[in-house]
Formats: C-alpha cells, sequence, structure tokens
C-alpha cells in the first residue's frame, strides 16, 4: 500500500476564498493509500516547506500531492522539498486548484471550488500511485553561443558574455552590425548622439577575439536542444571576399550606379556596392546585385578594375555554415509599421510626411543633409513642424492595440532637436496621452514643452493635405474643444513599432511562442523575462515587444548572465520525461522512427552469439528526446511509452474522474 | 443555461475532460486564472507534454469513465514547442474522428481547438460553450453502462 501525504495549499486567500481546503483535506484522508492529509496557510513558504519535509518524514510518505497553484509556478520548488527529504523528486505531484479553479471559479459559498479540488486532488493522488522514481539525464554543454541581431541588445549580450570568457556567434541580417540604433541621432533623455555611443560598442564586437560577426547572414536551421544546437547560417554572397578586403572603399567610389539607400530610410542614394553607413561593421562593402549591372548583365565591372587586393567575386555563391552552439539568444528587434496604410495622413503621397526614424536621419550629423532640418520635397528649412504621435498605436482597427512605449519620448526629443537646430521654428505635437514613465522621462518631456516651447495639442489629426506647398493638418484639440488647422511645412509621423519581417518563421525555427502581434513570448512575464518555453534559447530587446534603448540593454545583459550561468558547469541536469521502448514488444515498425520530430529513435540491431543480426529494434537516445511522447501515440504495438506520462498515469487519472 | 434543456436534465452538470498540451493550452488556461476571469466549473484538465501524445484510447477511457463531453487541445498549427506535434494529433483527429463517431459518440461531445498561452479568453469561451452544448446533449450514459 503506497503511502501518500496530500498538503492542500490555501495560498493566503488566494485558493481558500473560494475553496474549503479543509475540506478538501478532509475528504482525501478518506482515499485509500492517503496516511496524511492537511491544509496550511502557504505551503511555498519556507515554513511550509519545512513542514512538508518534517511530515514527509515523519509518515516515512513514498507520494506527495500538493494541491496549490499550477506546477508551472512551484512544481520544481516542491520536488525540490520533497528531494532533500528524501523523497524521489518525480514522486512528488502538483494539483493546481488556483489557476484552474480558485481563481476561475468565484462562487463565493465555495461549494463549486471545494467539489472541483477534491476531483482534481483526487484525480492526482491515483496519477501518483502510477508514479515511478526517475533521475535526472545528465546531457554535456557545448559552451558557445548565438546572438541573432546585432542590434545593441545583441551587441550588449554579445559583449558581455565575450567578457565571460565564452565564444560568440554574432549573426545579422544586414551588411553591418548596428540595428536600428545606429541610425538615431540623439538619444532621449541624455541627447548623447546615438553613433559616439553605439561605434565603440560596434568596434569593441569586431575586435573582440571571443566575437565572431556573421554580416548579411540568417538562420536557417536549428536543430538539437539547450546545450547542443546545431544551427544552420546562410551567408548570403557579397560579391566581396571578406578575406582580402581592406575596406578602402575605392570600389565605392568608382562604381557609376546608385540605389536607394536602406539605411537612409529612402531619402538618399547609395552605391550599388556599398557600406551602409561610414562606421559599418565590418567596414566591408557589399554588392546589391539586384541593380548590379554587371552581376545582371555582364557590363560595368568598374569596382573588379580598381580594386587593389582583388577581392572583387562576382561568382560568389551564398554558402550555408554549420556551427555548434549551446544557447541560443534571439535579439532580431524591430521594424515600423508600413505608414501607407494609414491614407488619411498622406505618407508616400506627399512627400514632406516622413517617419520619426526618417526624421532620425534628418537631424543625424551623418544624415543625408548633414544634420540640418531640411524637408524632402525642396529641400527647404520647415518654419512648421507638426507631430503625430499614435500613429497605428493603440489603434486597434487600423494598426496595434499595444502602446510603442518609445514614441512619446522620442517626440518631445524630435521637438528639441528642432528647436535646437531651427530657432525661429514651431513645432506641434498632437498627442492622445504623454507615457512618460521612466528615469528623468517626465522631466525631458516638459523640457521639450515649457523650454523649448513645443506645442502640444491633446487630440487626433483627421486628415493631412496639400496646398500651395504647404502641409494642411486638420486635427481636434479636445482640451479647448476647438477644430485644428495647421499649416505645416512638414509632418513626422510617430509610427508604431512592429515586429521585424520573418519574426514568425524564425520563431518556428527556433520553437520559441510569439503572440498575435508577432512578438516572442516570454517564459513568465514577470519572473523569467528573458527566458523562453525552449530551455537554452534566450530573448533580447525589442523582438519580445516595444521598449527602449536602456532596457534592450538591461535585457541583453540579462541573457548574457543566464547564458554564463549555464556554460558554468559542464553538464546540466534535464528533466527526465523522455521515452522508452518496450524491446520485448518492439516489431520494429519504424511508425516512431517517422513520427518523431527530433530523431532521437535509432535503430538498434540485436545479435545473436556469432554477430548475425538477428532482430531489429527501436531505442530512444535520451539525451536528443524531448519526451514530446509523438512516437507514443504512433506506437501500434503500445511498445513506447513516456516517462512520466505513461498511459497507465493517464488512465488512472481518468478512473478517478 | 438554454431553455429547451430545463425539464429534461435540469439540475445536470455535466463533466467535461480537457486533454491539453503543457505549452500553449495548460500555460492559456493558467492565464484565465491570472487574470481573474470566470468560467463554468465543469472541466477537468488533464495536462499531457504535447497533444500529438494522446491516444484516441484516452477518448474513449474518458467517456467510460464518466466523463460527458471531451475537448483536446494544443498550441496553433506551426506553434507547436516540439514542433510537429500538434499536426500529427491533427492528423491522427481526422484518421479518428469517424471510427468514434462510429463507436457512438455523438460529435457535438467531442471537441478539438487550438488555444495559445496568451488566448485566455479563448479558453473561457470554449469551456462556457462546451459545458453548454454537453449539458443540452443530457448525460452520455451509453459508455458509462459498459461497467468495463
Amino acid at each position: 500500500m503506497p503511502r501518500i501525504g496530500v498538503f492542500v495549499c490555501q495560498c493566503g486567500t488566494n485558493i481558500a476564498s473560494t475553496v474549503d481546503t479543509k475540506k478538501v483535506a478532509e475528504e482525501m484522508a478518506k482515499i485509500p493509500g492517503v496516511v496524511y492529509t492537511g491544509d496550511y496557510k502557504f505551503m511555498c513558504s519556507a515554513p511550509g516547506q519545512d513542514n512538508l519535509k518534517e511530515i514527509v518524514k515523519e509518515h516515512k510518505l513514498d507520494g506527495v500531492i500538493v494541491s496549490a497553484c499550477s506546477p508551472h509556478m512551484h512544481e520544481k520548488t516542491f520536488r525540490k522539498a520533497c528531494e532533500s527529504a528524501g523523497l524521489n523528486p518525480y514522486k512528488c505531484e502538483i494539483t493546481n486548484i488556483r489557476e484552474q479553479c480558485s481563481w476561475v471559479h468565484h462562487d463565493a459559498t465555495k461549494a463549486a471550488g471545494t467539489a472541483k479540488s477534491i476531483d482534481l486532488t483526487r484525480m492526482s493522488i491515483e496519477r501518483l500511485k502510477k508514479n515511478k522514481s526517475l533521475s535526472k539525464i545528465k546531457i554535456p554543454i557545448k559552451k558557445r553561443v548565438l546572438v541573432i541581431g546585432g542590434g545593441i541588445a545583441g551587441i550588449q549580450a554579445a559583449l558581455d558574455i565575450a567578457e565571460g570568457g565564452r565564444q560568440v556567434i554574432l549573426v545579422e541580417r544586414e551588411p553591418s552590425i548596428g540595428g536600428n540604433m545606429a541610425k538615431l541621432s540623439e538619444t532621449f533623455p541624455t541627447m548623447d548622439c546615438s553613433q559616439c555611443i553605439m561605434t565603440p560598442k560596434m568596434v569593441e564586437a569586431s575586435l573582440n577575439e571571443n566575437i565572431k560577426i556573421l554580416t548579411w547572414s540568417e538562420v536557417e536551421k536549428v536543430d538539437g536542444y539547450i546545450g547542443n544546437f546545431t544551427v544552420q547560417i546562410r551567408k548570403r554572397a557579397r560579391y566581396v571576399n571578406e578575406d582580402l578586403c581592406n575596406g578602402c572603399g575605392l570600389c565605392i567610389e568608382k562604381c557609376p550606379f546608385k540605389a536607394k539607400s536602406e539605411f537612409e530610410m529612402g531619402m538618399a542614394q547609395r552605391k550599388v556596392i556599398y557600406t551602409p553607413f561610414p562606421q559599418a561593421v565590418p567596414n566591408i562593402p557589399v554588392i546589391d546585385a539586384k541593380n548590379c549591372p554587371k552581376i545582371q548583365k555582364d557590363k560595368c565591372g568598374a569596382c573588379a578594375i580598381v580594386c587593389g587586393p582583388k577581392c572583387i567575386d562576382f561568382k560568389q555563391q551564398d554558402t550555408v555554415i554549420t556551427e555548434e552552439v549551446g544557447a541560443i539568444i534571439v535579439a532580431t528587434g524591430y521594424q515600423l509599421m508600413p505608414n501607407e496604410r494609414f491614407g488619411e495622413y498622406g505618407y508616400g503621397k506627399i512627400k514632406d510626411v516622413i517617419s520619426g526614424l526618417q526624421f532620425e536621419r534628418l537631424a543625424s550629423a551623418s544624415g543625408p543633409t548633414g544634420g540640418e532640418i531640411k524637408r524632402p520635397s525642396d529641400g527647404k528649412t520647415p518654419k512648421n513642424v507638426v507631430f503625430i504621435q499614435c500613429v497605428g498605436s493603440r489603434d486597434e482597427k487600423k494598426g496595434v492595440s499595444y502602446c510603442s512605449k518609445i514614441c512619446c519620448m522620442y517626440t518631445a526629443k524630435h521637438t528639441m532637436l528642432y528647436k535646437h537646430k531651427v530657432h525661429e521654428g514651431q513645432s506641434y505635437v498632437f498627442y492622445m496621452d504623454i507615457r512618460a514613465g521612466g528615469k528623468r522621462y517626465e522631466e525631458f518631456v516638459r523640457r521639450a514643452i515649457e523650454h523649448d516651447g513645443a506645442m502640444y495639442l491633446r487630440g487626433r489629426v483627421s486628415r493631412v493635405y496639400e496646398k500651395d506647398g504647404k502641409v494642411i493638418v486638420q486635427g481636434a484639440d479636445t482640451l479647448s474643444g476647438n477644430q485644428v488647422e495647421i499649416e505645416a511645412d512638414m509632418v513626422v509621423l510617430a509610427t508604431a513599432l512592429v515586429s521585424r519581417d520573418g519574426a514568425d518563421s524564425l520563431a518556428q525555427k527556433l520553437g520559441i511562442g510569439y503572440d498575435k502581434y508577432k512578438f516572442y513570448n516570454e517564459y513568465h512575464p514577470k519572473l523569467k523575462p528573458v527566458e523562453t518555453v525552449t530551455a537554452g534559447i534566450f530573448l533580447a530587446g525589442t523582438c519580445a515587444g516595444p521598449m527602449d534603448i536602456p532596457e534592450s540593454v538591461s535585457m541583453g545583459s540579462a541573457t548574457a548572465s543566464k547564458v554564463l550561468a549555464l556554460f558554468s558547469n559542464d553538464q546540466m541536469a534535464r528533466e527526465p520525461i523522455t521515452a522508452n521502448v518496450n524491446r520485448m514488444t518492439c516489431n520494429a515498425c519504424w511508425d516512431c522512427l517517422v513520427a518523431c520530430p527530433y530523431s532521437a529513435i535509432e535503430e538498434d540491431a540485436v545479435k545473436n552469439r556469432q554477430g548475425a543480426v538477428i532482430r531489429m529494434l527501436a531505442r530512444v537516445n535520451e539525451g536528443v528526446c524531448q519526451g514530446c511522447g509523438v512516437c507514443v501515440a504512433a506506437c501500434r504495438s503500445k511498445s513506447i511509452d513516456l516517462r512520466g506520462y505513461t498511459d497507465e498515469q493517464v488512465y488512472a487519472a481518468l478512473a478517478a474522474f | 443555461m438554454s431553455e429547451h434543456t430545463q425539464h429534461e436534465h435540469s439540475g445536470f452538470e455535466p463533466k467535461i475532460v480537457a486533454f491539453v498540451c503543457n505549452w500553449c493550452t495548460y500555460a492559456g488556461a493558467d492565464l484565465a486564472g491570472t487574470s481573474r476571469m470566470e468560467y463554468k466549473p465543469n472541466v477537468r484538465i488533464i495536462k499531457l507534454p504535447c497533444t500529438g501524445r494522446i491516444d484516441p484510447l484516452f477518448i474513449i477511457k474518458a467517456f467510460e469513465k464518466g466523463a460527458d463531453g471531451v475537448l483536446v487541445s494544443g498550441c496553433h498549427p506551426g506553434d507547436c514547442h516540439y514542433t510537429t506535434g500538434n499536426y500529427h494529433a491533427r492528423r491522427r483527429w481526422i484518421a479518428f474522428k469517424s471510427l468514434l463517431e462510429f463507436t457512438g459518440i455523438d460529435m457535438k461531445r467531442l471537441h478539438f481547438s487550438w488555444v495559445s498561452a496568451s488566448e485566455a479568453i479563448k479558453w473561457v469561451d470554449l469551456i462556457n460553450n462546451i459545458t453548454d452544448e454537453v449539458k443540452k446533449l443530457g448525460p452520455f450514459m451509453e459508455y458509462k453502462n459498459l461497467n468495463v
């Protein structure tokens, strides 16, 4: 007969207000095999755990049920407590009577909650009776990390890990690292120049021996699991031999063809062989194959003629590199929502309606106008500039429901930059609310309004149109109750931040979750903000949701500390939830082998004494098996079972239903 | 409760078994809790690592052991924690649906859905709707009478 103890947690009043925990405990005492029951105020507290340990020893329990919060919260806590009391941790089961009972059934008489808690706990007890002792699987760790995305978050993570003495592979889709931050002119609330603080970090990353930077590259395939990922990276053809190029820039100078610059947000031209910006890292040009006449039509080839080290290679092909890493940091960042979606603001039709990032380039000393604010249509200095906030953000019908978080701050910064450069200019800001939560943020917005004279109008803009070389902005000032019409010279849209194109397909390659806006899901929004549900894969920066630079940097460093902690051991212990084959009944039909998403099923040859193969059997590679159980349901001879989720356990729970 | 059930099955509270995956639907149901949403207390969740783990026999067994309705729910297609487990579940579902129907299970008692970790509202609606629907159908006695 088993000796099971049942501990019902009140969780303060979180459970006790809708569940009669005492009654649940009493009912459970009637079940055969249950030798102890009790309810307690906070099972997860130190005294609660100590109490559990003492009772395990005192009653010589061989199984423990804790009816409390979700196993996603405290399963580990209680299993650890049981382990320290000498019980196998997998002989401890959690019943979820908080998230899936007391918090969702608000019946104050406690009838519904108590009845359900009794049912759930009884099911757990019967399941527990079928639990077997399991021990953790030890797996080796490859102490190298892949960082996807070379923006500020990715660079910070890479630098911190490299500093910790581990190797980093930093993959960037663009020809240079730097991301969106490299495009900014100044940063709020300190007004320090973005490139001045960003480029030293980029250079540091390129000089660090532990960091291998792969630009113009994308992750193609990810296999494996924590500690042992195999990653395939497609290195796109650059048409320039990176080993030979010395970055002299002669090819760029002599190239006779031009295309729109992506880095300058389409506001300037770049050569067809180019580096996106002067401080690009690596300082190696790339040929824009689509616009290169040599590659398209075998005409020109000027770059190859002038190149001293002869590093231009028009025949270069994409290569696929395979890297073995132990952890992956995803830092793919954000992009702006296409403004064309908002026809009423005239973006794309009216030249002087630009996005916030375009304004950054206008204000940047390295930008297309050398830092002078000149409007795109005729190059004149705009005297009146209207800034429209929440373009797409907080607009569920046409845009996204969330707040993009940084626009209030950068719009305030834009008005200041504008005032500092065009002293006689007047800026107007249409806003919904000003969200300036953060250290010195509110003061910054006040400074824009009070010191730099930005005119803030609370209300929405209904229409933007062109008239006699002016951009007319019609909107409402809801505080005065008046309709407003402003004759502007330029309009800047604070467009919503959205996830990167292809964010979903990358998530699917990595096996991590994402929300409806394709921002990646953290494991727990508060307590595990940089982890994902896939062990060994971490998140940094705006790929997880809108955030500003300090937050992105913090997240980058946080992921680094997680990775370094993981790499501090040679081996890691893994949950022993794996499939195992019954060798007596397996008939080698290989349905499991076909079904397994991880190729964890191996063909095992059984030999006789003479060494001749007499039989084939399926065998599970425990290091590779992730414990999904797909093979179990696929097996026709019922020869595979999943430890921790056996058929027996499921049937036992159903029988107690 | 709909009017037509009033006289027939008044006071009947169906029992629903939900086989859910650990990563999406279980977390979605947890989120409904953390968000203090309310739904009908008729569901009993059985957590599995993945919907791909679900053996069609589980469903029959659930009915035999007293369920009036069964729900299978996991990650959305393409979002499976184990890459493709939910596709196996879906394929199996298609293959076994007609067999289950043949064995006398009313398809209104059996539901298949995708609920992600962020779709607490979908979970709440799903449970409320299934409970209402099964309530209308009344207790499922055919399998319980088997007494296996």
